[in-house]
Parts: C-alpha cells; structure tokens; sequence
C-alpha cells in the first residue's frame, strides 16, 4: 500500500470534514449576526411609548407602532378565520379520504401554491378584493394572509393525522361509529397538538409578510375602527420607516423588528420543543 | 375542500392575465425584450427585471449552494448528534426570521458593511473582471444576491438533509467495508445516491429565490439597468410589483406591473414542479414543514 | 469424554469456564487471534469474552440461534463498530500479528485487508458493474486503465460472474439479478486483495439456486483467502466450513472442526442446537 497516497486520503478526509464543519457555521451566521443587531438596536428604541402611542406626524420625534401590533393581531384573527377551517378540512380530506388520484392532484396544488411568491397573493387579492371594495382594507389583508395559510396548514395537518395508527380509525369503525364521527372525534382530537402546532407555525409564517399587505391592508397611521378601511401591520410599518429619510423612524424599524422578531421567534421554539418529545428526532 | 385548492390557482392565474390584457395586447412579446421602462411615456419593457431576477438569483445560488450541501453533509455524517440537532434548531429559526426583518439588517449592517469593506476588497483583489468594476454604491445586484443566499440556505440544507438522511445505511457500509475514509464514504455512497435529490432541492431553493421580494426590495437599489457589474444597483421582478404598483395611476402602467406579475407567477410556478417532481421520488410527503 | 486429550475444548459446562482458542487438529498457519474479545452497547453487553483462533486459507462458520452475536463478533473483525458511537469493544484482535485494535492503528487499513460481504447486496447503485468492482482498487490510487481492467476480470472471474457480464461491464449494476449483485459484491471485495473475506449471512437473501452458487464459489475462494462465515443455517455450515464456532448468548460454547461439531459436540447445548431441539 502507497502510504504517501494514504496520507493524501487522510489530509483530503480532514479537509472535506472541516470544509463541510466550516459551512455548516457559516450557514448560522447570519442568525447569530441578525438577532444581535435586532437586539442591539432593538433595545435601544423600545420604550413605553412605543408600545402605546400611534405615530407621530412625518419630521417629529417620538410616537409608537401602537396600532401596528394591535393591527397585525386583528389580521393575523381575520387571516385564522379563513385558513383555519379550510386548511383543516382540506388536510382531513387529503389524510382520510379514498380518491388516490384527486388527492395526488390536490397535494401537487397545495405545493404549487407554497410555492406562488406573496407578492403575488397580494396582486391577485388586489384585483379580487379591494378593486371591488374600491379600497384598501382589514378584510383584504385578512383574506391575503388566510388565502396564504391554507396550503400550509392543509400540508401540515395531513402529516399528523397520516401519524395517527390506522388502528384507531379501524377499532372506531368496527364499533359501528361512523365515518366522519370517527375523523372528527377520534382521529382528530388524537392529533389535535400536532394541528394546532401546523397552525401556530402558520400563523407565525404569516405574520412576518409584508409584500402581500403592501396593496391590501395598505397601512394606517391610525387605529382601525372598521374592517373596510385600511390597517396597520407590524412587518408593514417596518418596511415603510425603514426605507424612509428619517433617523427617528429607523430607531423604531429596529424596535418593530425586535417586537416582531421576538414574537416569531418565541412561537417558533416552543412548538418545535414541545413536539420534540413527541416523535424522536435524530441528527 | 380541495377543490378550494384549484380554484384558487385557476383563479390567480386568470386574474393575472386577465389584469395585463392591456400591455399584452399593446406590446406583445417585445414586454419581454424591451428594457425600456419610462411610464412616464408609457413604454414598458421587463427585460431589465428578468436580468435582475436571474442574475440576483444566480448569485445566491452560487453562493447558498455549497453552503447548504456541506451543511447538510455535516449534519448528517460528520456532526456529533448534540450539536448537529442545535444547528438544525437554529437553521429552522433562521428560516422563520421575516424577510423584511432581513432588510433591515440588510440596509443598515450588510450594505455599509459591502460598500466600505467588500466592495473595495473584491474591486481590489479581482478587479480585472468586468463584475468587480464600476462605482460602489453599497446597494447593489450584490447585495441583493447576498441576502437571497441567506434566505435560501436553510431551505436548501433542510431538504437536503432530510434526503441525505434517506440514504440507505447499507450502502455506507458497503462504502466502509472496503477501506474507505469518512469523506470518501459520503462522496461515493451518500452523494451520488442523493444527486437526484439534492438536485431538486436546489430547485426548490432557486423556487423561492425568484419570488423573494421584501429583503431583496431593500437591498439591491432598485434601478432598472442592465449592468454588467455586481456592484451596481439591480431591479427585480418582484420588486418592482412591490415599489410601484400603488403608485401606478395609469391603467397601462398598471397592467405592465399585472403582466410582471405573470411572467413572475409563471416562472416560479414551473420551476416549482419542476422541483417537487424531482422530490417525490424520496419517500414520505417531503416540502410541507418546509414549504 | 474421550476428546477431552486432543480436544481444547473444555468439558460442558458453558456459563463459567468458556470455550478456548487453538482450532482442533493442529492445523497451519492461523489467520485471526480473537482473545477475550467483547462487544457492549451501551449497557447491553452483546458479547462477552469471546476467544479462538481463525485458521488460514480455510472456510470457518460461525453458527447460532438468532440474537446470539454473531453478526457483532464478525463485524468486530473489521473494526465496523467503530462507526457505532455507543458501542465499546474490548479484547484483542491479531491478524496475522498486527493487534487490530492496537494504538494508532487505522480502521480504514484493516478493512483493506478485512473484506465484508453482506446480508443484502449492496452495489452502489449509481455505478456501473466495472466501477463497482474497481472501486476499492480507485480508492486506493490506482489509476492506470489497464491494470484496472486486469483486477476487474481477475475479480470478476474469481467471483465465477466474468461469463455474464463481460459483455455488459458498462451497465448500471441494479441491472443484474438478486444473485448476481451479490456475486457483484463478492468480486468488489476480493478486488482490493484482502487476506480475510467475511461473509454475513451472504446467501439468505437468495434462492437456492443462487444459494448453491454462492457455496461452490466459497469452496474456490478458501484456497486464495482466509473465510469467516456467518450462516443460521446449520446444513450450510455443514456443507461448506472446515471449522465451525456455535455461539450462544454472546459466549462462545464450543469450536471445532465442523465433523466434530456436528457429528460429536463435546458440549450439550451444541449438541442440543445441531439437532435441532431448539434455536
């Protein structure tokens, strides 16, 4: 055996490992450097103004993103209002249902939806929604985001309930309860976590998009008394002060960042370790 | 319920087209060729947003690839299991970060930060080349290829993981059996198993690369050239439905920024099967936690 | 019992004295020296305290019921636990005088010289048929076409698979039948010359014409390498093997040459399992 050749083979083994180690830290960098300047600069800026004043005219100091947040929860509840039930139903029928060549269809278009850019949902729901409506507004900006979700949450729910042994849904069967009592009362409430946690991910999803509120929901320097006029939102206010001219209004795109970071964030840890326990995870 | 699912794509495509009859109508297929984008005279052409489309996509995918598959390499072969499940935790984070939270950062960290360190260290270094030529801005075609990679990595590498994972333990055994080191186990058996896989999910990645806008919007200048150079500002697709639609007053203008928005949605939607065929292949219903 | 005085094997008694090493009937040169070898995964120790001696240029089966840690005595032959992060091995391992397991010896060496044949086939699937068997030669460094063609048909022949593929060395290797791959696998381990071929159940995947195929090309191979077999089944390691260990319970009950064992077992519990009465 050649042992120059096998040295070359031990050094090419090593570097190729810390190559692949090198990238693997790179790859977080990223989030490592995001978060610490969220934070950073994040802190700074949030007071308690910020959590409860509207904003100020352009040029003043001071003011908050008040309406913003509470905006982003009225959408985010318009939004859970339509994707929630047809996401669902939709995940029901791909997991329990026989038709193998329509489901296969239908999961394709849940992909291809996934895949449509959100600033695409937002022209579609433009021309849908508010062209009719002739205006923005809280409705359009709900049916976005909850338009967004289905295909999501129907992908998700159909994962969990397929987890759901098949013996259940057979031991119900052979009881004589019927079909759709069984998915609704057995196979559902059975996999119930594993739904909400597709939901909340959803939801958690949604709330971060501002392309598809940039002709919906538009955007309020006001609190929104009527779902027919346009609404605030977190992401949205983000995007307009950071782009504009002023040092005041980029402080508190850093605070909004910061708000909405960590609402995102706090969602997303807690469900990925509360369904960690659930099915063990390897590397 | 999952008619729902048709309709809705039935109903986007249609609205699509149905908003940009009037440029369809007025400039055909010069839409695409034309780079002459003046509303102001009423001359649409998207060229200029197709350049930046692919090019900053490009860029990511040249940068977000290997990035990805020697992540996913690591994570699957290399990593003891305790850190290789904390990376993967903060990879699934770094996919949740919202885009427009990206940008920020992007703006006032990643931008500065090219314009006065990597820039001029690029210009220096390879100058020679067209690409590193040319004034430095900070926003640029750059940037913007940048901040795609950022968001695509955690796609591409969770995907490709997933697949990697798939590989059957036999053939690295076989691999081992004959005398091979760790690296020449995942190059011959893990790799070229996985090519088909890995190749669809870096279609995936280039999927969501095309129809990214937000963090994109903020980063890459926003100027409708064609430019050969990297640092100088871009416009994409996407971008410019964001910046421009509700400032469009005419219906035309409007209805170049709808047709923009088809030739979007089309690319995106074929690059997208394209990729979810290339995935079935692997078992179990792979790109929903993902998607 | 009147083996007792030729016989290393000690008298029935299988829980505190164990059976020993020397193969009966003073042989040549041997291959293997396993001393108290042991294998734990974690808390579970699958193997405990194993010792004999692997003759040379001779077919040595390894028998027992299932679960008995055959499959884990072979692949601490060739160092395979070392990917197993919760396994320990404990003992020693000579081939040929080089301690196996000594210090700054490298696994990827041994298993040079350690080939493994497997259960299931397991070509790689995105290879052709030639690569599959030049691929440990590759590995290595060579690079020269012609002799890498030599070593292929050398395998090949040797494998008795030469005839059926020689016209088809560039076909994706899933393209040949369930037999056929594991003859495949047989020609990319003998490839890189290994002087100890082991062999994990290789035919149980098999049809019993595929099976008798395998078998006959074992007894061609024992005169150019030294064989270690794993088999569940007895009329297999009747047929084929020079010696035969029967393992139960992660000890090694009794070692001999094969009449032996399966004509008069010193021990009963090995006389128990040839004849059937349980495994």
């Amino acid at each position: 055996m050649n042992t120059a050749y096998h040295r070359w083979r031990k050094f090419k083994n090593w570097l190729m490992q810390g190559l692949a180690c090198a990238c693997a830290l790179l790859a977080v960098v990223p989030l490592a450097l995001v978060f610490y300047h969220v934070l950073k600069s994040g802190l700074g800026a949030v007071n308690w103004a910020f959590f409860t004043q509207l904003p100020k005219p352009v040029g003043e100091a001071g003011g908050g993103m008040a309406n913003a947040m509470v905006g982003t929860f009225q959408l985010l509840g318009l939004a859970a209002l339509l994707g929630v039930p047809v996401g669902v139903s939709g995940g029901i029928f791909l997991s329990e249902y026989r038709f193998a060549r329509l489901k296969w269809w239908t999961r394709f278009g849940a992909d291809v939806l996934n895949g449509v850019p959100s600033i695409i949902w937002g022209v579609v729901v433009y021309a849908l929604v508010v062209v009719p409506m002739k205006g923005f507004s809280a409705w359009a900006g709900g049916i976005v985001l909850g338009l967004m979700m289905v295909p999501l949450i129907m992908r998700t729910t159909e994962e969990v309930l397929l987890l759901v042994p098949q013996g259940y849904r057979e031991a119900a069967l052979a009881l004589g309860i019927a079909q759709w009592r069984t998915i609704l009362q057995i196979v559902v409430r059975t996999a119930l976590k594993g739904i909400v946690t597709g939901i909340l991910l959803a939801l958690a999803r949604v709330a971060g998009e501002t392309a598809p509120l940039l002709f919906t929901a538009f955007g309020n320097h006001y609190w929104n008394h009527n779902l027919s006029d346009p609404i605030a939102a977190l992401p949205l206010q983000i995007f307009n002060y950071a782009i504009s001219p002023y040092e005041d209004w980029h402080r508190q795109a850093w605070a909004g960042a910061l708000a909405l970071l960590l609402m995102v964030a706090i969602i997303n840890v807690s469900v990925r370790l509360l369904t960690r326990d659930r099915f063990s995870q390897s590397p | 319920m999952a008619l729902w699912v048709f309709a809705l794509i039935l109903v986007i495509g249609y609205e699509l087209a149905h908003g940009s009859q009037l440029t369809l109508r007025k400039f055909g297929w010069r839409f695409l060729t034309s780079s002459d984008w003046d509303p102001v005279n009423e001359q649409f052409g998207a060229l200029p947003f197709i350049f930046g489309t692919l090019v900053s996509s490009g860029i990511a995918l040249v940068i977000a690839v290997p990035l990805s598959v020697g992540t996913a390499v690591y994570l699957t072969e290399l990593a003891p299991r305790w850190l290789s499940q904390v990376l993967t935790l903060f990879l699934e984070l770094l996919a949740a970060v919202p885009s427009v939270i990206l940008g920020l950062w992007g703006i006032f960290v990643m931008v500065p930060w090219l314009r006065e360190h990597l820039c001029p260290g690029l210009r220096g270094a390879l100058g020679f080349l067209p690409m590193f030529q040319g004034p430095i801005y900070g926003v640029s075609m750059l940037a913007g290829g940048i901040i795609i990679a950022i968001m695509i990595v955690p796609i591409i590498a969770s995907v490709s993981r997933e697949i990697l994972r798939s590989v059957p333990g036999l053939q690295r055994e076989a691999a081992y059996a004959l005398g091979a080191t760790r690296w020449e186990v995942t190059r011959i058996a893990v790799l070229s198993y996985a090519k088909k896989g890995l190749f669809g999910a870096v279609i995936l990645g280039l999927g969501r690369a095309l129809g990214e806008t937000m963090a994109v919007t903020m980063v890459i200048g926003n100027r409708p050239e064609i430019a050969a150079s990297l640092f100088a500002p871009g416009y994409t697709l996407a971008s410019v439905v964001a910046n421009e639609f509700t400032e469009a007053t005419t219906g035309v203008y409007t209805s170049a920024l709808f047709e923009i928005g088809l030739v979007l949605l089309g690319v995106t939607v074929l690059v997208n099967a394209l990729a979810r065929l290339l995935l079935r292949t692997f078992a179990g219903p792979v790109g929903a936690p993902v998607a | 019992m009147t083996q007792e005085q030729t016989s290393p094997i000690l008298p029935a008694r299988p829980l505190p004295r164990r059976a020993s090493a020397a193969p009966a009937a003073g042989s040549g040169p041997v291959a293997l020296t396993i001393r108290e070898l042991s294998v734990s995964f974690g808390a579970n120790r699958v193997l405990k305290g194993v010792s004999l001696d692997i003759p040379a240029h001779a077919v040595t089966a390894i028998i027992g019921p299932s679960g008995c840690g055959k499959s884990t005595f072979l692949r601490a032959l060739n160092r395979m636990h070392d990917l197993v992060p919760a396994a320990r091995v404990e003992g020693q391992v000579r081939l040929f005088g080089t301690e196996l397991y000594g210090p700054g010896v490298e696994p990827v060496a041994i298993r040079r010289r350690i080939g493994m044949v497997f259960q299931k086939s397991n070509p790689f699937p995105t290879m052709s048929i030639g690569d599959n068997v030049t691929i440990g030669l590759r590995l290595n460094g060579l690079r020269q076409r012609a002799e890498l063609a030599r070593r292929m048909k050398q395998s090949l022949v040797m494998a008795a698979l030469w005839d059926e593929v020689a016209d088809r060395l560039d076909a994706p290797a899933l393209s040949l039948s369930g037999g056929q791959q594991q003859r495949l696998c047989i020609a990319r381990a003998l490839a890189v010359q290994p002087e100890v071929l082991l062999m994990d159940e290789p035919a149980s995947a098999l049809d019993p014409l595929a099976t008798a195929r395998i078998e006959d090309l074992i007894l061609e191979l024992k005169k150019d390498f030294t064989i270690v077999i794993v088999t569940h089944n007895m009329q297999q390691a009747a047929r084929m093997s020079d010696y035969t260990a029967f393992l139960y319970l992660g000890e090694l009950v009794e070692y001999g040459t094969t009449a032996a064992i399966f004509t008069h077992p010193a021990n009963q519990q090995t006389e128990d399992y040839v004849t059937g009465r349980f495994g």
